[in-house]
C-alpha cells in the first residue's frame, strides 16, 4: 500500500491531492470535474507521466529513461487491476462428469419478460451459455420461442454493456459504492427511510417482494416505484372496473373455436404468446379428414402477426374497434349501462354473422383485447366473455403474478410528485430508462436532477444512467439468480449459467443491500426466501427438483371466478371520429420493444413481421391517407400531436388502418451503444401523462427530405411496398404459384387445390439414371426434408432469430441491408392479396429447399457446393472461393454472400457466444441454410455409438425448435411413419417452382383460412 | 493477274493506295513509325491518357483485395455487375482480330493484311484487359488463383467439369495462348526487318533476339507460311468456340433471361460486332495520325463497315428473336422477364441498347457513311456503348428480378466499380500505344506479298 501511494506521488498526483484534501464522499465526483476544468488539471491528465515526461526529452536524463524502462517492465507484468482471486489451479484430473469439450450441457432457468417468467433452457458450451430455447414444462413457453428471449443471449456478450461502477462517468467499484450507499441508508435509518426511494419496472418476483418487505419494515417511510412505458395499466384499470379488483386474465386457445380480437396481437406480444401460439395454431392445422378449424376475426388499428393469419381482419381506429365491441355487445344483450350510443362500426348483417358465430359456439369463443385497447374496452369484453359462458371454459382469472398493488402510472406519478416536492433524497432505480421513456410532460426530468443521491442499476450506460452520479452495471439474467413467477403464477428459478463476466451487480443484491442483507449472494437470497416459502418437507430435493425442472410445481394460482359488475360506458365511448382526424398510435416495437433491446443486433436488423423494415421506425401510414395528408414514402415529415413535435419518415403500409398512423417506440437512444445510435428517432417525444401511447389529433405535414428506410423485401423504391403487382400493373406472386391458400369450406369441396394448374416435371423426365439422383441415404437411408405449415405462421421471427443464434450468422448493419446484403439464412417473405387498402397478408419462410436436382451445385466451378447422400445441399466454405455463380442460379434466392468481413473477429466477448459447431464465416464465402447439419451430426454419432436408429423428432432444427406455433417439422422423409412424412403426404403439401424440376425437399402446406360465409367481404 | 500489265497505270494493287509501289516504300513507311525522333503528340496524349486511366486498376485492384467484392454495387439477388460485364465487353472486342488473321487468312482475303496486325494486338490486350476481371471478382482471388485450375493435389479434390465458369478458364487461356502464338509468330520476320533497320545497338540487340534468328531464308518462309496456316487453322474454331463457352456461363443457368438456346450464335456475332468497331476506333484514328492512308484505304473501311453491318442484323435478329420467344413459349418466367427489360426499373437501358446496336448501325447501309471516317468512328462509338449495355440487360437486369418476388431487388454501381473499368481501359491504351511504338502495326511483310503478286 504505502509502495504504491509513493509511486502515485511520484507520478504527479500530489497536486490533485493537495486539491482534493478535506473533501471526500459526495464531493468527490463533482469536484473531480470542477477540478478537471482548471487548465493545470488538465494539463496534468493529458500527459500519462507527467514528470518524466519532461525528462525524456533532456539528453541528459538517459539514466532515468532507461530506469523508467526498467520500471515498465516490471509493471507490465501486474497485467490490468483485477485482483485475481487467490485460488489454487490444478488440472482437473477427473473432470466433472457432464463436462465433455464440444458437447452442450443444458440448464433450466428463466428469462424475464417484462418481469413475467418465460421459461428457457439454456445450452451451454464448455461453460459459456450460447442459446436459449423454451422449456417444454414451462407454462408460458410450452417449448416455443419468442423473438426477443431468442436474442436475450446477444445482450449477454453485448460488448457495450456497462462492465463496472462509474462514478460520473468515471470507473469505480462496487465496493465503492457499497461504502457511499451504506451512508446514505445511516442517513435515511435516522428519519425512518424518509426520502430513500426504489424505482423499478414491472416484477413478479417472489423473492425481491420478500426483500422489499424486508427494506419497509426497516425504513418504515421506504417507498417502492414501478413503472414502464407499455405496462399492463389498462388491462389492470379494466380488470378494476369489471371485477373491482385487479385480475389477470389468460385463455385456453385450443378449445377455442371462435375468436374475436380488438387489437390484440396474441400470437407475438406479452409473455404468453409463445403459449398462446401454440394453442391457437393446434386448433388451426388443416389435415386430411379433419372436420373443424377455428376462426379469428380480428379487428386492428396496425397489421400485426396476429391479424395476418386471421380469417377476417379490418382495419380500424381505436373509436372504430370499440364501437364494435359495442355493437356485438348490443347484438348479444350483455347488460350494460351508460349513456353511450351504438355507431356502425361494421354494417349490422356482419355483426349479425359474427354474433351468430359466437353464439354457436358459446363456452368455446374467446373475445380478446389489445394492450393499447382502453379500460372500458377490457372491462367490457370481459363481460362479453362472461355473457358467453366462456369464463372457466376457455377464459380463466387468476390473482395478479405483479407485485405492487398501484398501476404503474399512478405509482410513477407519485414519485413525480415527491420529487417535484423534494421528499426524495435518495432514489435508486433499477433496469429502465425512464429519462428516455416517461411521457415529455411528466415533469420527471425536471425534477430528477434535484435528487441528491440517484443511482442506477443498468445493464447499458444510458440517458437515465448519464444523470445519475452512479451507474452500477447490472448482471444478465444469465449470470444472476433470481426467481419469477409466469402468468399464472407458476414461479421459476432464474439460475445463471456463467459467473458474471464483468464487475457487475444484481437486482437482488442491490435490493438485499438495502434490505440490510449486505455480501449475501443472490443465491442465498433466493434459497433463503425459498427456504422459508416451502412446498416440500426436504428442502434440498424441493432445490433440485425446482432448478432442473425449471418450475416450480404447486405455485400456480388458483382459477377464479370473480363478481362481474355492471359496466358503465362512459360518453364518447365507441364514438367513431370524423373522416379526416388523425389518430397516433405509439406501440412498443416488435423486436426491440420499448428501447430494452436497442442495442441488441440480431433483434435491430430482424425485419418488423408486417413492415419488413430494419433498424428504423417510421411512421406507418395507410396508402390512402398518405394520399390525403400528401406523404411520401422514405420522406421525413413533421408530425404535431398538441405542443408536440417530432420529424419522423414515412412508411406507407397496406393494411394500416386509415387515420391512423403507428409509431413503433425504443429508437433513437442517442448514447446506448454501437447498434442503438443510429437507430430511428424516439417516439417517446410524441408521449403525454395524460395519453402516453398516443391521441388523436395529429396532424402531419410533408417535407422534401429523403430518408433511406432498409426494408428487406421493397429494394425498389417503385413498388411502393406492394409486391403484388409491380409498376406494370403485373401480377408478381398470385400467377407463380408461390403461396397457395383456400378457404377451409373449398379445401373440403376440393382437397387437391393446391395442385390444380401446376405442371410438375413427371420423375422420369431426366437424362440420367434417377437411382443415382435420390439422395435417400447411404446404409442408414435416411433422407431430410422440411414442411412449413403457412396456415399458422404469422412471421413472429423467432425461427430466423434461433437460426442467426445457432449458426453464428452475422449481423451487417443498415448500409449493407440498404443494399441488399443482408445474411438471414431463413427469411420470412411477406406478401399482400387482394386490394390495396383492404389487403391480405401472407407470410412464407423461405430456407433453402435443398433441392434434388440442385442449380447451384451444377455450376459451381470448384465443387464448394455438393450434395450430400442424405439429401443436403452442402456448402463447403473451406472450398468456396466466392464465384456467387450458385447464388444468381438460386431460383429461390436464399444463399448469402459475405461481401465484407461480416462476422465480427474482433470483440473478444462476442465470440463466446458462437456456437462452436458452426464454423465463422470469412468474407468472400457463400453461406446458406444447412437444415443445421451439426444437429444432424451430433444425432448421427450417438445413432452410430448406441446402435439406435436416429428417431423421429430426436434431431431438430433451430427454426423449428424455436417456432411456437410447430409450422415447421424437419425429419427424415424415407420413414413413413416420420412427422415430415405425413405432412408431405398431405394434400396441401406443395413445393414451390417445382415446375423448374429443381425437386425441392421443402415445401409447403398450403395456407387455410376459415371466413364465415355469411359475413360479406 | 493480267489485268495488271493491261493497263497504263493503277495502283499497283487494289489493297494498297497510290503512294506504295516498291517494297522500299512500304518498309520505310511502316518502321518509320518506329525509327523515328519525331513521335506525334498524339501518341503522348493517348499514352498519358491511358496511364492516368491505368490508375484505377493500380488503385481499384489492391483497395478491392484488401476491402473484398462489397465496395461494388452487388447484392444478394444481384451476384454478377460490371465486372463481368466488362470480362465479356472485352473478350468480345478481342474476336475482331482473331477473325481477321484467322478466318480471312483462310478465305484469302487479301484485304486483311493491312489490319490484321493491329487487330490481332488488340485481341491479345483486350483478352489480358478480360482476365483481370474473372480472377479478382471473386470473393477470395487468393484461392480462385489455383483452384479453378485442375492440378492433383493432396486433397484428391477436383474442380467441378460441370460448371461452365471452368469452361471459361480452359476457353480464355486456350484463347489467349493461341492468339499470343499467332501473332508472335506473325511477327518474327518483320522483327527481323527492324532489327537489320534498327542503327540502335540496343535496338538491334533487342529486335535481334526478339526475332528469333530469322534470315528469311526459303525454309524459314515454308516453315512460316506452314506454320500460320495451322495456327489459323487453330484459331479459326475459337473465333466460335470462346464466346460461345462465355455465353454457356448464361445459357446453362435457369434463371429466366439467361436460359436460353439462342445465346451461342448470338454472343459470336456480338462479339465479331464489338471487335469490328473496336478495330475501326483505333485504326481511323492511328490511319490519320500517320498518314496510313495507302495500307488502310477506303476500301478497308467499307469491307469492316459491312462486316459490322452483317453482324449488327445478326444480333438485332437475336434480339428480335429472344422477344418472340418469350412470348411464344407461354413461359411466365420469361415473359415476365421480357416485359421487365422493356419497361422495368432499368427498361431505359434495353431502349438505349436498341438504339444503339440496331438502330444507328443501320447508317451503314449509306456508303458515305461507312466511307466517312469521322461519322463511321461515332457509329462505332454507339457499337461500343451498345455491346457494353447488352451484357448489363443480359447479366444485371435478369438477375434483379427472377423467380421470387420476395427477393427482387436493384442495382447502382459505385466509383469502384467504374474505376476497375477505366482502369482495364487504361490498361489496353497503354499497352497498345506501347505496341505501336516499338513494334510494327502493320505487317510489312505481308504488304509486300500484296505488291509482289501485283507486279506478276
Amino acid at each position: 500500500m504505502t509502495e504504491k501511494t509513493i509511486m502515485r506521488k511520484d507520478l504527479g498526483g500530489k497536486e490533485i491531492r493537495d486539491k482534493l484534501k478535506g473533501k471526500s464522499g459526495q464531493a468527490y465526483w463533482s469536484s473531480l470535474e470542477s477540478l478537471s476544468k482548471t487548465e493545470e488539471f488538465a494539463d496534468l491528465i493529458s500527459r500519462e507521466f507527467p514528470e518524466q515526461a519532461d525528462q525524456l526529452s533532456d539528453s541528459q536524463s538517459r539514466r532515468n529513461f532507461l530506469k523508467l524502462m526498467g520500471a515498465s517492465f516490471a509493471f507490465g507484468g501486474l497485467s490490468a487491476c483485477t485482483i485475481q482471486p487467490q485460488e489454487k489451479i490444478v488440472p482437473q484430473v477427473r473432470a466433472p462428469e457432464e463436462l465433455i469439450p464440444g458437447r452442450p450441457s443444458y440448464f433450466a432457468s428463466a428469462y424475464p419478460d417484462h418481469g413475467y417468467a418465460f421459461g428457457v433452457v439454456v445450452e451451454s458450451q464448455m461453460g459459456r451459455p450460447v442459446r436459449v430455447d423454451g422449456n417444454i414444462s414451462h407454462p408460458a413457453s410450452l417449448g416455443g420461442s419468442k423473438s426477443v428471449m431468442q436474442a436475450s443471449i446477444l445482450d449477454l456478450y453485448d460488448p457495450d454493456r456497462a462492465q463496472t461502477v462509474t462514478n460520473a462517468g468515471r470507473l469505480s467499484t462496487p465496493s465503492v459504492f457499497w461504502q457511499q450507499l451504506d451512508q446514505r441508508l445511516k442517513m435515511h435509518a435516522e428519519k425512518n427511510g424518509q426520502g430513500l426511494r426504489v424505482l423499478t419496472q414491472t416484477t413478479t418476483s417472489p423473492t425481491e417482494g420478500g426483500l422489499l418487505r424486508a427494506i419497509e419494515s426497516k425504513y418504515p417511510e421506504f417507498k417502492w416505484h414501478h413503472y414502464e412505458p407499455h405496462g399492463n395499466d389498462r388491462s389492470n384499470r379494466g380488470s378494476e372496473i369489471a371485477f373491482g379488483r385487479r385480475l389477470s386474465c389468460d385463455y385456453d386457445f385450443t378449445k377455442a373455436q371462435v375468436i374475436v380480437s380488438f387489437n390484440s396481437d396474441f400470437t407475438s406480444k406479452g409473455s404468453t404468446s409463445a403459449r398462446y401460439s401454440k394453442h391457437f395454431s393446434m386448433a388451426r392445422k388443416v389435415r386430411d379428414g379433419q372436420s373443424t378449424m377455428n376462426r379469428l376475426y380480428m379487428a386492428e388499428s396496425s397489421p400485426s402477426a396476429t391479424g395476418s393469419m386471421a380469417d377476417h381482419r379490418w382495419s380500424m381506429n381505436s373509436s372504430a374497434i370499440e364501437a364494435l365491441a359495442i355493437q356485438i355487445a348490443a347484438e348479444l344483450d350483455v347488460p350494460l349501462s351508460g349513456n353511450y350510443k351504438i355507431e356502425e362500426a361494421l354494417p349490422l348483417s356482419t355483426i349479425q354473422a359474427i354474433v351468430e358465430d359466437l353464439k354457436a359456439h358459446k363456452g368455446n369463443s374467446i373475445l380478446i383485447c389489445g394492450e393499447s385497447c382502453s379500460p372500458e374496452l377490457h372491462a367490457l369484453v370481459h363481460s362479453i366473455n362472461r355473457e358467453l359462458s366462456n369464463v372457466g371454459s376457455t377464459v380463466f382469472y387468476r390473482e395478479h403474478a405483479e407485485l405492487g398493488s398501484l398501476n404503474q402510472s399512478d405509482s410513477f406519478s407519485d414519485l413525480i410528485t415527491d420529487m417535484e416536492n423534494g421528499e426524495v433524497e435518495t432514489l435508486i432505480i433499477l433496469d429502465g430508462n425512464p429519462l428516455f421513456h416517461a411521457p415529455v410532460d411528466s415533469g420527471f426530468a425536471e425534477a430528477f436532477a434535484n435528487i441528491d443521491f440517484r443511482a442506477h442499476l443498468t445493464s447499458h450506460v444510458n440517458e437515465t444512467s448519464r444523470q445519475c452520479q452512479w451507474q452500477v452495471a447490472a448482471s444478465h439474467y444469465l449470470e444472476a439468480w433470481g426467481d419469477l413467477r409466469a402468468f399464472d403464477g407458476t414461479v421459476s428459478i432464474v439460475q445463471p449459467l456463467i459467473q458474471p463476466l464483468y464487475k457487475t451487480v444484481s437486482r437482488l443484491e442491490m435490493l438485499g443491500f438495502l434490505a440490510g442483507k449486505a455480501g449475501v449472494s443472490g443465491m442465498q437470497l433466493v434459497r433463503d426466501h425459498w427456504e422459508a416459502h416451502r412446498l416440500e418437507a426436504n428442502f434440498a430435493i424441493f432445490w433440485r427438483k425446482t432448478l432442473h425442472d425449471g418450475v416450480m410445481a404447486g405455485t400456480q394460482f388458483p382459477q377464479l371466478t370473480p363478481k362481474l359488475r355492471k359496466i358503465l360506458i362512459p360518453a364518447g365511448f365507441g364514438k367513431l371520429t370524423e373522416e379526416d382526424v388523425v389518430e397516433l398510435q405509439l406501440l412498443p416495437d416488435p423486436m426491440i420493444d420499448d428501447g430494452r433491446f436497442a442495442n441488441n443486433g440480431w433483434l435491430q436488423e430482424s425485419p418488423r413481421p408486417i413492415s419488413l423494415l430494419t433498424w428504423d421506425n417510421a411512421a406507418l401510414v395507410s396508402p390512402k391517407t398518405a394520399k390525403r395528408l400528401r406523404l411520401k414514402k422514405q420522406r421525413m415529415a413533421d408530425f404535431r400531436l398538441g405542443e408536440l413535435s417530432l420529424k419522423l419518415p414515412v412508411w406507407i403500409l397496406p393494411g394500416q388502418a386509415e387515420n391512423v398512423i403507428t409509431v413503433h417506440t425504443g429508437f433513437g437512444q442517442k448514447k446506448l451503444g454501437r447498434v442503438a445510435n443510429e437507430a430511428g428517432f424516439n417516439a417517446y417525444l410524441l408521449s403525454t401523462t395524460e395519453h402516453p401511447t398516443g391521441n388523436t389529433g395529429l396532424e402531419a405535414s410533408a417535407t422534401f427530405e429523403e430518408y433511406n428506410l432498409a426494408c428487406t423485401q421493397d429494394h425498389s423504391k417503385m413498388t411502393d411496398g406492394y409486391e403484388r403487382t409491380d409498376e406494370l400493373g403485373t401480377s408478381t406472386f398470385e400467377d407463380r404459384k408461390l403461396i397457395r391458400e383456400s378457404t377451409f369450406a373449398e379445401y373440403k369441396a376440393n382437397p387437391d387445390f393446391a395442385h390444380e394448374g401446376v405442371h410438375d416435371p413427371a420423375d422420369d423426365m431426366t437424362l440420367y439414371n434417377r437411382e443415382d439422383h435420390k439422395w435417400d441415404g447411404a446404409e442408414d437411408k435416411y433422407a431430410w426434408g422440411m414442411v412449413i405449415d403457412l396456415t399458422v405462421c404469422g412471421g413472429c421471427n423467432a425461427c430466423a432469430i434461433a437460426c442467426q443464434s445457432e449458426n453464428n450468422i452475422p449481423v451487417v448493419g443498415k448500409e449493407q441491408v440498404l443494399n441488399g446484403r443482408e445474411m438471414s439464412w431463413i427469411r420470412i417473405d411477406r406478401y399482400y392479396k387482394g386490394e390495396i387498402d383492404d389487403p391480405r397478408i401472407v407470410h412464407q419462410p423461405v430456407t433453402c429447399m435443398h433441392c434434388e436436382n440442385a442449380p447451384c451445385e451444377v455450376v459451381c466451378p470448384v465443387a464448394a457446393t455438393v450434395h450430400s447422400k442424405e439429401g443436403l445441399n452442402s456448402m463447403i466454405y473451406n472450398r468456396c472461393v466466392g464465384t456467387r455463380y450458385c447464388a444468381n442460379n438460386c431460383p429461390y434466392k436464399v444463399r448469402r454472400f459475405n461481401f465484407l468481413q461480416y462476422a465480427d473477429r474482433e470483440s473478444e466477448s462476442l465470440k463466446l457466444q458462437r456456437n462452436p459447431n458452426v464454423t465463422v464465416r470469412s468474407r468472400g464465402v457463400m453461406e446458406k441454410c444447412t437444415y443445421c447439419v451439426q444437429r444432424i451430426n451430433q444425432a448421427r454419432i450417438e445413432s452410430k455409438k448406441s446402435g439406435i436408429p436416429i428417431k423421429d423428432g430426436q434431431i431438430k432444427t433451430a427454426c423449428e425448435q424455436a417456432c411456437p406455433s410447430d409450422a415447421i417439422v424437419f425429419g427424415n422423409i424415407n420413414d413413413s411413419e416420420s412427422r415430415v412424412s405425413k405432412y408431405k403426404s398431405n394434400k396441401l403439401n406443395y413445393g414451390i417452382l417445382t415446375d423448374l424440376n429443381t425437386r425441392p425437399r421443402t415445401t409447403y402446406l398450403a395456407a387455410i383460412r376459415n371466413p364465415n360465409p355469411e359475413v360479406e367481404v | 493477274m493480267a489485268e495488271g500489265s493491261e493497263k497504263s497505270y493503277q495502283p499497283p494493287v487494289e489493297e494498297l493506295g497510290p503512294g506504295q509501289t516498291t517494297f522500299t516504300s512500304i518498309t520505310d513507311k511502316i518502321s518509320g513509325v518506329v525509327f523515328t525522333k519525331h513521335t506525334p503528340i498524339f501518341w503522348f496524349i493517348s499514352f498519358a491518357i491511358g496511364f492516368i486511366c491505368l490508375h484505377g486498376l493500380m488503385i481499384g485492384a489492391p483497395y478491392l483485395l484488401y476491402e473484398g467484392t462489397g465496395i461494388w454495387g452487388l447484392n444478394n439477388p444481384v451476384g454478377w455487375g460490371w465486372a463481368i460485364i466488362n470480362f465479356i465487353w472485352w473478350i468480345g472486342i478481342g474476336h475482331a482480330g482473331t477473325l481477321i488473321s484467322a478466318v480471312l487468312l483462310l478465305f484469302r482475303q487479301r484485304w486483311r493484311t493491312s489490319i490484321n496486325r493491329a487487330a490481332e494486338a488488340m485481341t491479345i490486350f483486350a483478352v489480358l484487359c478480360a482476365a483481370q476481371f474473372p480472377l479478382l471478382h471473386t470473393g477470395r482471388p487468393w484461392l480462385a488463383a489455383y483452384w479453378l485450375l485442375p492440378y492433383p493435389n493432396s486433397m484428391a479434390m477436383w474442380v467441378n467439369f460441370r460448371s461452365p465458369l471452368l469452361w471459361d478458364v480452359f476457353a480464355v487461356s486456350t484463347y489467349l495462348t493461341v492468339s499470343l502464338v499467332f501473332w508472335y509468330v506473325g511477327l518474327i520476320p518483320d522483327l527481323a526487318s527492324f532489327r537489320d533497320k534498327a542503327k540502335n545497338r540496343f535496338a538491334q540487340i533487342l529486335y535481334g533476339f526478339l526475332s528469333l534468328g530469322w534470315r528469311g531464308s526459303a525454309f524459314h518462309w515454308e516453315r512460316y507460311e506452314l506454320a500460320s496456316l495451322l495456327l489459323a487453322g487453330l484459331s479459326t474454331p475459337l473465333v466460335l468456340s470462346v464466346h460461345s463457352i462465355v455465353s454457356f456461363d448464361f445459357s446453362t443457368g435457369i434463371i429466366p433471361g439467361w436460359h436460353t438456346t439462342i445465346f451461342p450464335p448470338y454472343f459470336v456475332a456480338g462479339a465479331i460486332f464489338a471487335g469490328f468497331a473496336m478495330v475501326l476506333t483505333l485504326m481511323i484514328p492511328l490511319r490519320k495520325v500517320y498518314g496510313l492512308y495507302d495500307f488502310i484505304t477506303e476500301r478497308h473501311l467499307n469491307n469492316m463497315s459491312k462486316v459490322m453491318l452483317a453482324a449488327g442484323l445478326i444480333v438485332a435478329y437475336g434480339y428480335f428473336m429472344e422477344v418472340v420467344i418469350a412470348e411464344y413459349s407461354g413461359s411466365q418466367w420469361e415473359m415476365y422477364m421480357m416485359r421487365n427489360r422493356m419497361y422495368g426499373p432499368y427498361g431505359d437501358y434495353y431502349w438505349a441498347l436498341i438504339l444503339c446496336n440496331i438502330i444507328v448501325p443501320q447508317l451503314l447501309w449509306f456508303r458515305y457513311f461507312r466511307l466517312h471516317p469521322i461519322w463511321l468512328w461515332i457509329v462505332c462509338q454507339f457499337i461500343n456503348v451498345g455491346m457494353w449495355l447488352e451484357r448489363f440487360v443480359i447479366v444485371v437486369m435478369s438477375l434483379h428480378r427472377d423467380f421470387m418476388p420476395s427477393s427482387w431487388g436493384s442495382y447502382s454501381s459505385t466509383i469502384w466499380d467504374a474505376a476497375l473499368y477505366i482502369g482495364t481501359i487504361g490498361l489496353f491504351i497503354v499497352l497498345f500505344f506501347a505496341f505501336i511504338r516499338g513494334f510494327p502495326m502493320i505487317s510489312i511483310h505481308e504488304i509486300r506479298t500484296l505488291l509482289k503478286t501485283g507486279k506478276h
